[in-house]
């Protein structure tokens, strides 16, 4: 398991730095933020609400928990329902995007 | 409006600050192609004021006018918990100060009266004639009398239907309190496609939730132009072990398609005169169709608006974008959660499409909660995407991803009930921030 997970973690720091390598120009409607912008609705931005605020959490471990809700090793009410249908690539997105909101 | 949950604690200094335009910064291009250009949305609910506040995160120096004749905005989500008695409209109010304060929307206290395409212009009852360089469209529901004897809106006093909230809300709600001890509450709900799948089997528990306390001989009957329903396991379930027979469900095989309302003796009547159901409090939920401002501008085909699922944008028109409860959006439910996520979707496509990009997809989710009680909730999610057809977009649908989603487990404990009831009121607080916040 924590074999895989490094791998895992390696892959995620290829693709940031290939995300990073998107123009800044159009970041703010590229795919990261389309994607990203959804969880906003109950993972809302400002501080408002009871889910937990995602807003500066570090990616690699957004990525790990997103995948543990996926594989169902971690327990939940609704997100390993949600998590399902998510890529590794989606996951690694929104990390990085959450890693931009000021 | 309250929270129904308390703020968190902020991380990040500055965040939720009052005074400072809220945007990411966007970028330089995005900007110049777009800087000028005017984006009109109509209508300022779910869809309409997500869309206005993500063009302007989207693409800051775009100019962005909202125009909605309220001032404020009662949500339907949470309005079944008005009906049952344990929250007040106040809770359920929204208001468009962040928008303008906070996002930069100008927003216009007026009513649309007709679009033209040709000319890109909207005409509001106000006088204005506007031009738009691109026009999103989010009007939500008008309800339909034609498949129905006996009712028409102007009966809705009475008979309410309590689906937009607001005063009709305070009326379904002040009939119930009226009515005695023993009563019986009927609702009739129309068959699909209609807003919010859950809401009448949510308003049933919640009316449950209030007689059990209130008036327990009282019966509630739901009488369905359909054969099955949302969540239904979950439901029934949950009525039976919370209100034992309170509840009475009758599918459309059973007497449920409702033919005929008599208005004066609150009366439901199906199967050609063979049923009759009397009501001492009747919320008839007529069927529905794109929103008035829509029909008229002939964005509809039959009752709602095509678009290009992966962008919103009319099939009719280009320009526009029509999104919320009056688009045909393939595996998505009509519902506040879907409206916003195409707000957001809609918003992406207007600056892509003005700053000259091709458009693009990406997944969109909806959860749908329902309380069974104030502390037993249940819900609905999924992840849709864009899956072009064989003629690409035209044909092309917004689908569940598969295996994604579902609904609560059956089986689940009382404390995961509780949790989800916990939730229920975080989304609604974290949903009415991201929409109007
Ligand atoms: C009882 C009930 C419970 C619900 N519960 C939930 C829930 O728990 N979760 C959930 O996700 N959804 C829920 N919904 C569904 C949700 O309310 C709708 O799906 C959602 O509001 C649709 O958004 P919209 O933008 O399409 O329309 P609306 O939110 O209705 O907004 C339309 C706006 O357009 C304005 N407008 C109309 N015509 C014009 C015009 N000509 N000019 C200017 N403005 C105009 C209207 O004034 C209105 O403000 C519920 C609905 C009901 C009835």
């Amino acid at each position: 398991m924590m074999k895989a997970v490094n791998l895992f973690l390696a892959a995620i720091a290829v693709s940031v730095t290939a995300l990073a390598g998107v123009s800044q120009a159009v970041a703010d409607v590229e795919r990261a933020a389309m994607v990203t912008t959804h969880c906003f609705a109950c993972h809302s931005i400002d501080g408002t609400g009871n889910m937990p605020n995602l807003v500066g959490y570090p990616p690699d471990i957004l990525v790990m928990q997103m995948r543990m809700f996926k594989d169902g090793s971690r327990p939940a009410t609704i997100m390993n329902r949600i998590a399902l249908g998510y890529t590794d690539e989606d996951f690694v997105q929104m990390g990085e995007y959450f890693g931009t909101i000021k | 409006m309250t929270h129904f949950t308390r703020r968190r604690f902020l991380k990040a200094a500055g965040i939720g600050g009052a005074s400072a335009v809220v945007g990411f910064g966007a970028a330089s291009s995005v900007a110049k192609a777009s800087k000028n250009a005017h984006v009109i949305v109509i209508g300022g609910g779910s869809g309409g004021a997500t869309a206005a506040k993500y063009l302007k995160r989207f693409s800051p120096d775009l100019n962005v006018t909202l125009i909605e004749p309220h001032a404020t905005y009662h949500t339907c989500y949470g309005s079944n918990w008005v009906v049952g008695g344990h929250a007040q409209m106040d809770d359920i109010a929204q208001t468009y100060d962040a928008l303008q304060s906070r996002h930069g929307v100008k927003v216009v206290q007026d009513t649309v009266t007709g679009i033209d395409p040709d000319a890109r212009t909207v005409k509001t009852a106000g006088g204005e004639t506007m031009k738009y360089d691109r026009l999103v469209v989010s009007p939500g529901i008008d309800f339909r009398y034609d498949n129905i004897e006996g009712i028409t809106e102007a009966d809705s006093e009475s008979v309410p239907h309590a689906w937009k909230a607001g005063e009709q809300t305070m009326i379904l709600r002040r009939q119930l309190e009226a009515m005695p001890d023993g009563g019986v509450f009927v609702m009739v709900v129309p068959g699909n496609p209609f807003r919010c799948p859950p809401g009448p089997y949510e308003r049933a528990a919640m009316v449950a939730h209030y007689f059990q306390k209130e008036k327990p001989k009282s019966k509630i009957i739901i009488l369905d132009n359909k054969e099955n329903f949302s969540k239904q396991g979950l439901f029934m379930s949950g009525w039976k072990e919370h209100y034992g027979d309170m509840i009475e469900w009758v599918p459309s095989s059973r007497g449920g398609m409702v033919e005929e309302v008599d208005v004066a003796n609150l009366t439901a009547i199906s199967d050609a005169g063979f049923n009759e159901f009397k009501a001492d409090v009747l919320n008839y939920v007529p069927a529905q169709q794109a929103g008035k401002v829509a029909q008229d501008a002939g964005l509809a085909v039959g009752h709602w608006c095509p678009v290009n699922q992966m962008t919103f944008e009319s099939r009719v028109h280009r320009g526009i974008y029509v999104i919320g409860d009056a688009s045909i959006a393939g595996a998505m439910p009509k519902s506040g959660h879907s409206a916003n996520g195409q707000g957001k979707v809609a918003a992406a496509a207007v600056v892509r499409d003005l700053a000259g990009l091709e458009p693009k997809s990406a997944p969109t989710a909806n959860t749908c909660y329902s309380l069974i009680t104030p502390d037993h909730a249940i819900s609905v999610a999924g992840i849709y995407v864009f899956e072009p057809g064989e003629r690409e977009w035209e044909d092309g649908q917004m689908v569940l991803v598969p295996g994604s989603g579902g609904v609560s487990p059956a089986d689940a404990p009382a404390t995961t009930r509780q949790l989800e009831s916990i939730y229920t009121k975080g989304w609604y607080d974290g949903i009415t921030a991201d929409i109007w916040g």
